[in-house]
This record gives C-alpha cells, sequence and structure tokens, in this order.
C-alpha cells in the first residue's frame, strides 16, 4: 500500500517533466534560433530534482498523499516555461527558488515531523504572522509596490512577507479553533433569529476581522486581505458548523471594507477600475482592460506557447505585470480557454487532494489545519484569478506556483510540505491497525 | 467535521466554476466585442504579424512585398517597394506606424487575407498562420516607367492609361513622385511639401483646367443631342463677344462657316463656344456627368485619395440650375477642372464606342496556393455616347493629330485620335506664380480604328503647349504599351 501510494507518484511525475519539456521545446521552436538540445536539459534537470524529492518522500513520508507533489510540480513546470517564455533571466530565478523551496520543503518535512508542537508555540507563530504583515510598513526594510506596501527588503533579501505570514494564520486559527471550536458552538445564542457566537470567545474572530482591515488600510493589500479573511470564514465554518457566524463575519468585511473603499483613496481606486475599467483605459484602467484583451486573442484554442503578445512591436508594455498578476491572462492568450481551464482544474485537483487530507485525518487540528491550508491556497488561485478576469478588484496577489516570486514559491512548498505531514500521518493511521508503534524506522 | 468540510469544496468548486464562467466570456463569447474596442490595440499589431500579400504589375514585377524581421511574438512583416518610386502613386504604401495610402488601403482586406470567417477558424485550429493573396495589377511597368520618366523631364504632372474595352489601368503616373520605402523616414517632410506634393496622386487627385481638350466633351454633347452632325456648319470668327467678355481664337483667327472636324482639327474656340450655347446647359451636364463628371470617379483607390471633376465655386461642385458661363464651359474654362483620370475616362468611352467602364487597377486576387481566388469582371459605369457619335468623334480627332494641333502624337504605322489642350494658369502658386505657365494636356486613344489604349498626359507649370510638351508623352505611352501587346 505504502509503495504502491509512492510508485503512483514517481508516475505521475514522469509527465510532468515531459509536459516541461514539451513546454520549453515549443517555447525554443517559437524563437527559432536555438532548437537545440537544451529542453531536454531542462527537462532532465527538472526530473532529476523531482526523482530526489520523490526518494525523500520516500524515506520521510512513505504514506503521503502522493498526487499532491506531482501536482505542485506540474504548477511549477507550467510557472517555469511561461516565465522563460516572457523572460529566460526571470526563469532563471524561478528555477532558483524552485530548488530553494524544495530545500525548505525537506527541512520542514525534517523539522516537523511531530506538527503537533506548533500548537504549543501557537501565539508566538501568531504574533510572528501578524509582525510579518506589519513589516512591509516599517521604516527602512518595507517597500512600496503600485500603491500597496507588499514587499520586505533586508539587505540583498527581498521577500513578501504575507506569502509567509498566510501560513503562521493559519496554524494559529487551525490550533486556536481546535480548543474553542466546542464553546462557540455550545455557547452560541440566538438573537432575533441569528445565532451569534458568544462574546466571551467572539474576541479572536474580531481580532482577526481587525487584522483583515488592518492590512486593507495600512498595508494596502486588499487581495490578501480579502485571503486571509475568507480562509478565516472557511476554517471557523468548518470547525463550527455554523453558517451564520460565516455570513455575520462576511457581513463584518463587507461593510469594512466599503467603508474604507469610500475612505481610503488607494482601495477606492482599485474599486473603482474594476467597476468602470474604460474611464481612463490608458492609465489606471490599462491592466485590466490589457488582460481581457489578451484573454479575448486567446479564443478556445489560444495561439501557442511564445505566439503571444506582451510587449508591442515597439516595446513599450502591453500586458502590464505578464510575469506576476497577469500571468494568467498569458496563459488565457496562449493556450486558449482550454489551457486555462487546465490550469483551473489542475489548482481545483489540488483543492481536492488537501480536502481529502482533511477528511482523513483524525484529529481536530490536523482536520483543522489541512482544511485552512487548502482553503487558502485555492482561495489565493481565485483572488488572482478572479482579479484578471474581472470577477473581482484586481490585486497583486501571485498564482501560487505559477507566477514570478520567490516568497510565493518558497512559501507555498512550505505549505505542501505541512499538507504532506498531516497527509501522512491521517493515511497511516487509517491503513495500519492502532496501537502499532511506527514511531520511526521506515527505511527503505 | 467532515460534512463542512465537503461543503467547503462545493463552495470553492462553485467559485472556480465562476472563473471558467468569466474565462470563456472574455476568451470566446464577447471577444469579438473586445476585439473592436477602440482602445484595444490588439489587432492593429497581429495585422503586423500577417504575412501581407504581394502586390504585382501585369508583367509579374513586384511591386510591393512583406518581408519577416524578428521571431516569434516579435515576428513582424515590414513592406518593401523593390521598384521604389516608380509605382509609389498609385500603389501607395502600408506601415503600421504610418498608415496605408490608396491601393494597399482599398485592397487591404485582400492583402491580409481576411476572405471568410471559416478559413480563419479553420487556420486557428491547425495553428497555421493567417496569410494574405497577391493580388496581380494591370500595370504595365515598362508603359509607367516611360510615362514617369518623360514626366520627370517635362515637368510636375501625371499619365494616366486606360485599356478601353475593359478598362484596366495600364498606367497611372505622377510627377512628383515618392519612393514608399522611405515613408517611414521621411513621411513628415513629405507631408510638409506643399509645392511639389510627393504625396498627392496628381492622376487622381490633381484638379486642373482641362483647356481644350474638354471640347471633345461639348463635341459630343453636340452630336449625341443632335444640335449638330458632322457636317453642321457654323460660323467661327475671330472674336465673340460671351456674357460681356471677349472670347477669342488663337491669333484671333476668323475660320468662316466650317464643321467640327475642321473646329477640333484647328481648336477653334468661337466655334465651340457657340456651340455649347447652342447645345444648352442641360445637355452639357448630362453629357458631363455621363462621362464621370460631377463624381467620384469609381476606381479601386479609397474615395478620399480621389477626387471629383467639374465646375468648382468655392471648392464645391456646380450642378446644372447653378449658374455658368456656358461658352467658356464648352471650351473647357471658367471653373471648369478636371483630373487626369477623368479626361482619360472620358478618352476611353470614346475610343470604346461610347462605352465607358469602370477604371480598375487590379486585375486578379491570387491566394498563397496560386489559385486565382478573384479575377476583374469589367463593368460597364455608362454610356456617354452611342457607337456613331464615338465613331464621329474618333474621326474628328484623328484629324486633330493628322493635321492639327497634335502632330507630336503621331505614331508611325498607326492612326491616332486625339485632342490637345493648353489652359493658362498664370500666377499659379505652385509654378511660382509665374506669368506664362500653362496646364498643357493630351488626350487620345490608338489605333483609332481599333482602339487598344486611351492614355492622358498633363504637365503643369509649363510654359509650352499641350501639342508640343504632352503630346510627345502620350505617344512615347501609347507606343510601349501598343510595342509590348
Amino acid at each position: 500500500m505504502r509503495s504502491s501510494a509512492r510508485n503512483r507518484e514517481l508516475a505521475a511525475l514522469i509527465p510532468v517533466a515531459l509536459l516541461l519539456t514539451a513546454g520549453f521545446t515549443a517555447v525554443f521552436a517559437q524563437e527559432g534560433s536555438r532548437l537545440g538540445n537544451a529542453s531536454v536539459i531542462y527537462g532532465a534537470y527538472f526530473f532529476a530534482l523531482c526523482i530526489v524529492t520523490h526518494i525523500y518522500l520516500r524515506i520521510r513520508l512513505p504514506n503521503a498523499d502522493p498526487y499532491l507533489f506531482p501536482l505542485m510540480a506540474l504548477l511549477t513546470a507550467i510557472g517555469l516555461v511561461m516565465v522563460y517564455r516572457i523572460d529566460e533571466n526571470l526563469a532563471r530565478d524561478q528555477a532558483n527558488w524552485f530548488v530553494l523551496g524544495l530545500v525548505l520543503f525537506a527541512l520542514t518535512i525534517q523539522l516537523l515531523r511531530d506538527y503537533e508542537v506548533l500548537e504549543r508555540y501557537r501565539y508566538t507563530i501568531a504574533a510572528v504572522g501578524i509582525l510579518l504583515l506589519l513589516a512591509p510598513r516599517l521604516p527602512g526594510i518595507g517597500q512600496q509596490v503600485n500603491g500597496a506596501y507588499l514587499g520586505v527588503k533586508i539587505g540583498p533579501i527581498a521577500f513578501q512577507p504575507a506569502e509567509f505570514s498566510k501560513i503562521c494564520i493559519v496554524v494559529f486559527l487551525a490550533s486556536y479553533l481546535r480548543e474553542h471550536r466546542e464553546v462557540l458552538i455550545v455557547g452560541a445564542r440566538r438573537v432575533l433569529g441569528v445565532t451569534l457566537p458568544p462574546l466571551k470567545h467572539f474576541g479572536p474572530m474580531l481580532v482577526v476581522w481587525g487584522a483583515s482591515m488592518f492590512m486593507l488600510v495600512f498595508i494596502r493589500d486588499l487581495g490578501s486581505s480579502l485571503m486571509f479573511f475568507a480562509a478565516f470564514l472557511a476554517l471557523l465554518y468548518v470547525a463550527t458548523g455554523r453558517f451564520s457566524f460565516v455570513v455575520i463575519g462576511m457581513a463584518m468585511f463587507i461593510v469594512g471594507a466599503w467603508f474604507f473603499a469610500t475612505t481610503v483613496p488607494h482601495v477606492h481606486d482599485r474599486i473603482e477600475v474594476w467597476l468602470h475599467p474604460y474611464n481612463d483605459p490608458q492609465n489606471t484602467g490599462y491592466q485590466i482592460l490589457n488582460s481581457i484583451f489578451a484573454q479575448a486573442d486567446g479564443g478556445l484554442f489560444g495561439k501557442g506557447f511564445g505566439q503571444g503578445m506582451i510587449t508591442t512591436p515597439g516595446g513599450s508594455t502591453l500586458l502590464p505585470a505578464a510575469q506576476t498578476d497577469t500571468i494568467y491572462s498569458l496563459i488565457v492568450n496562449e493556450l486558449g480557454l482550454f489551457g486555462a481551464c487546465g490550469l483551473i482544474a489542475t489548482y481545483l485537483l489540488v483543492t481536492a487532494r488537501g480536502f481529502k487530507v482533511a477528511l482523513l485525518a483524525n484529529d481536530g487540528f490536523s482536520k483543522l489545519l489541512a482544511t485552512g491550508l487548502t482553503a487558502v491556497f485555492a482561495i489565493q488561485a481565485f483572488v488572482i484569478i478572479g482579479g484578471v478576469t474581472r470577477v473581482i478588484p484586481l490585486t497583486g496577489v501571485t498564482l501560487p506556483f505559477v507566477s514570478y516570486g520567490g516568497s510565493s514559491i518558497v512559501a507555498n512548498f512550505v505549505l505542501l510540505a505541512l499538507l504532506l505531514l498531516v497527509s501522512d500521518r491521517a493515511r497511516r493511521e487509517a491503513q495500519e491497525p492502532a496501537g502499532r508503534d511506527l514511531a520511526l524506522g521506515v527505511t527503505t | 467535521m467532515n460534512r463542512q468540510i465537503i461543503k467547503l469544496f462545493a463552495f470553492i468548486v462553485a467559485l472556480f466554476a465562476v472563473l471558467v464562467g468569466f474565462t470563456s466570456y472574455w476568451s470566446v463569447w464577447d471577444a469579438k466585442a473586445l476585439k473592436e474596442q477602440d482602445v484595444n490595440k490588439r489587432p492593429l499589431f497581429e495585422a503586423q504579424q500577417v504575412h501581407r500579400g504581394r502586390i504585382l504589375a501585369a508583367d509579374g514585377t513586384v511591386i510591393a512585398l512583406s518581408k519577416p524581421k524578428g521571431h516569434g511574438a516579435n515576428l513582424q512583416y515590414v513592406r518593401h517597394y523593390p521598384e521604389g518610386a516608380l509605382f509609389g502613386h498609385p500603389i501607395g504604401y502600408s506601415f503600421m506606424e504610418y498608415g496605408d495610402s490608396e491601393f494597399e488601403q482599398f485592397h487591404n482586406a485582400e492583402l491580409v487575407g481576411e476572405e471568410s470567417e471559416f478559413s480563419t477558424i479553420l487556420d486557428e485550429l491547425t495553428g497555421r498562420n493567417r496569410e494574405g493573396n497577391d493580388i496581380v495589377t494591370n500595370l504595365d511597368t515598362e508603359a509607367q516607367r516611360v510615362a514617369l520618366a518623360d514626366l520627370e523631364e517635362a515637368g510636375f504632372g501625371a499619365v494616366v492609361a486606360i485599356e478601353p474595352s475593359s478598362g484596366a489601368i495600364k498606367v497611372m503616373a505622377s510627377n512628383k513622385p515618392y519612393d514608399p520605402n522611405r515613408i517611414p523616414e521621411e513621411i513628415g517632410r513629405l507631408n510638409q511639401n506643399d509645392v511639389e506634393t510627393p504625396l498627392v496622386n496628381r492622376a487622381t487627385q490633381g484638379q486642373r483646367p482641362p483647356g481644350s481638350t474638354f471640347k471633345v466633351v461639348t463635341a459630343a454633347a453636340g452630336l449625341e443631342s443632335g444640335v449638330i452632325t458632322p457636317e453642321t456648319t457654323i460660323n467661327a470668327p475671330g472674336s465673340i463677344v460671351d456674357e460681356g467678355i471677349p472670347l477669342d481664337n488663337d491669333f484671333t483667327k476668323d475660320w468662316g462657316e466650317i464643321s467640327l472636324d475642321t473646329a477640333l482639327t484647328n481648336s477653334v474656340n468661337t466655334w465651340f463656344g457657340q456651340l455649347g450655347q447652342k447645345v444648352g446647359q442641360n445637355q452639357l451636364f448630362e453629357t458631363m456627368e455621363k462621362f464621370g463628371f460631377g463624381s467620384i470617379p469609381p476606381i479601386d483607390l479609397p474615395s478620399n485619395q480621389v477626387e471629383p471633376s467639374g465646375v468648382f465655386s468655392e471648392g464645391e461642385l456646380l450642378h446644372r440650375n447653378d449658374p455658368v458661363d456656358l461658352a467658356r464651359l464648352a471650351i473647357g474654362q471658367e471653373r471648369l477642372l478636371a483630373t487626369p483620370l477623368q479626361m482619360a475616362m472620358v478618352s476611353s468611352a470614346i475610343a470604346n464606342h461610347g462605352k465607358l467602364m469602370k477604371p480598375q487597377i487590379w486585375n486578379r486576387v491570387v491566394d498563397p496556393d496560386g489559385r486565382t481566388v478573384k479575377h476583374l469582371d469589367p463593368s460597364q459605369y455608362s454610356q456617354p455616347v452611342s457607337a456613331k457619335t464615338a465613331a464621329e468623334l474618333t474621326t474628328a480627332m484623328e484629324g486633330v493629330v493628322n493635321e492639327g494641333t497634335g502632330t507630336n502624337a503621331a505614331i508611325p504605322g498607326v492612326p491616332v485620335a486625339g485632342k490637345t489642350g493648353t489652359a493658362e494658369t498664370p500666377g499659379n502658386k505652385a509654378c511660382g506664380g509665374g506669368e506664362n505657365e500653362n496646364q498643357a494636356w493630351f488626350m487620345g486613344f490608338a489605333p483609332a480604328d481599333e482602339p487598344k489604349i486611351a492614355v492622358v498626359a498633363t504637365v503643369e507649370c509649363t510654359e509650352e503647349f499641350g501639342g508640343d510638351i504632352a503630346a510627345p508623352i502620350f505617344r512615347d505611352v501609347a507606343e510601349t504599351i501598343l510595342n509590348g501587346e
């Protein structure tokens, strides 16, 4: 059973590596000049990295879900090819971050084998999470990008703390809700037909709501704010089973967001552009309009790898932030509606496997942790894809594993490591009789 | 908690379904409308990535072709014109940043291959790049070369040659020419050149006083209406008074009682002035309109780059009910302006037994696989005169070349019919404001008994007469075309 799960993982990695090779070949063929064996070499490197990771998983987490890693590898492969197609130097960075991500992935698995330890430090982790969120506003290290405070730069290292913060917050919420879910359910009262959570335990909810609002106003990061709060509501719902809590939470968020949308210019502008992009097509509306025009050009089948237009023939930007925010629009442009559906299906499969982990998990913390990590991952994908397709206002959240960006890749590999840790234990406990000592000693 | 997890998953599936829905909307359902948005510059840039078809002369000489530049998404095609300035008019140019003009603009859809929706979808499915069609024109490379060389020697002006039976344009030359290859570097400078106006196609846009060539139209109106026959004589004194102002013959020569042949051969002003008055404004305008005056000629060039001919007052066309000086109009004066193309249409109609064919530059459209997908189907624009009238006019016009003002147009061994014209244009700013400047014309066709080609040549800012400076151009061009047949 255990080896069969890993064998399935290995089998799934082969088509991923072939896809990456094919993708690079397509880009090279487009560029015409260099049709050598470079794509095969890149494919081989990629496959080798995946195999090493796979062997590590075989040793450390033999029971973990066999599909999550290949699915993430698939997303990374799509990302690498797309970023390479935009700028090969960026792709080199991305490849390095992929390696760094795998290292942190392995380290996380190594160090957090008993991930319950996280529960013990939950307040510390929450504090770290909030500190990370605050960091971009700190003088000296904070960076402002497009009016939002998203980045931190310490010496030569720049990163987006929100990517790591989301994991901290999910860990904290999972731990907190595991402990307090009973009282939240039992202590709930009905007031005017609406079930309200008990006031005593309402506090932390207000804290999370406050944190989201804080992000909206001080970090000016509408996307992360939305993502965090949605993940919180998802966890609250799963923990308590009270839909009314979600409704109250949503109402609070909408009221808060509406209030700040009318008072904070940055937030207001984002929403204004979302509703009326044609008001200022050359300026504020340029990115969202060209994101949509790029999709319109894609049609059903797309223009093919490397065929889409990112810059005008004159050299100015046609699709702004193609490697980050609007990478999905470029994918629709080059791979068409079918390619985009394939990408969305991949995210959906990751989500399905993540929730499967949560379903199989035996204890509350594991369940909530897996649910929270999966939800925040899925919602992040929704926020940015929804942003570039005008479902919601466009924000600067990355498309997990696909967008160019080291913080995003590394943080998401840590997220994956946690999911696999939960999965390994859950599946092991599910398949082996209880009471047997399985603590260690699995070797091949 | 498992029930909630499953419900949460269902909710996320719903969220992703919304993403698929929106993506479908933008990429497929609303795609056409989005591509038509003014602020969407993608279609414009993509047009540059289409391999635009070639334009060829009748003999296969490549007039315009597109060469690829760059690779992949940066691939673009750039237009080249191997013959340089030779076909600058009427082919025009096509550059993404500077737009397009003339033939390139008019035939854009065929050149970029926008033939049918179906083939576009099929190309998308097969991943084949869209490729444009070639267009073979009626233009005669040698004759065009002769026409432009003669013009560059004679002065600013234009030559138009039409095959009377089909309306096929064999020559359309305009001096001052320009090299379309230089447009990206020089368009600003070319546009500002108000004196030489190299970007103006004088053949279609150069509205000039036609002078005595117009007497053929007056004669056509007289014969067609029955006011005169070839035998009718009119007394032509040295001078008549029209609207209180004397109208003189050259050297105020008194010709006495003469008929059409003598009057046309010697371009007798007082004879045609009186004929115009006899014919009346209504009939004269009707004949003019049938020849194409008063409308934009039905040629395959953008209508904003083709000017109508007629009597103008402050830039506005006058109609048959507006007051005009009829006798002076009858001899090509008054406020009458005509383009070389218009006078070529007059000549062509008479040569084609009275039937005016629509003048067309294109001949056939050839797809990338070499199949001819469309062929010029000659169509008649109007019949200004009967075959009988046309024959009578031809006889009179032969006299002009045989023994009259147009002897310089004679081609050895070939009967030629024609008419000279010399309009005085003193103080023409374009000519530098000299007092002795003329607009010299020659219009005719050959062979007179079985016309193969109708040609108009005009030279502006010259001190010479039509018979001296324009007739030799006519002869050279007509001879080149006839020798090439």
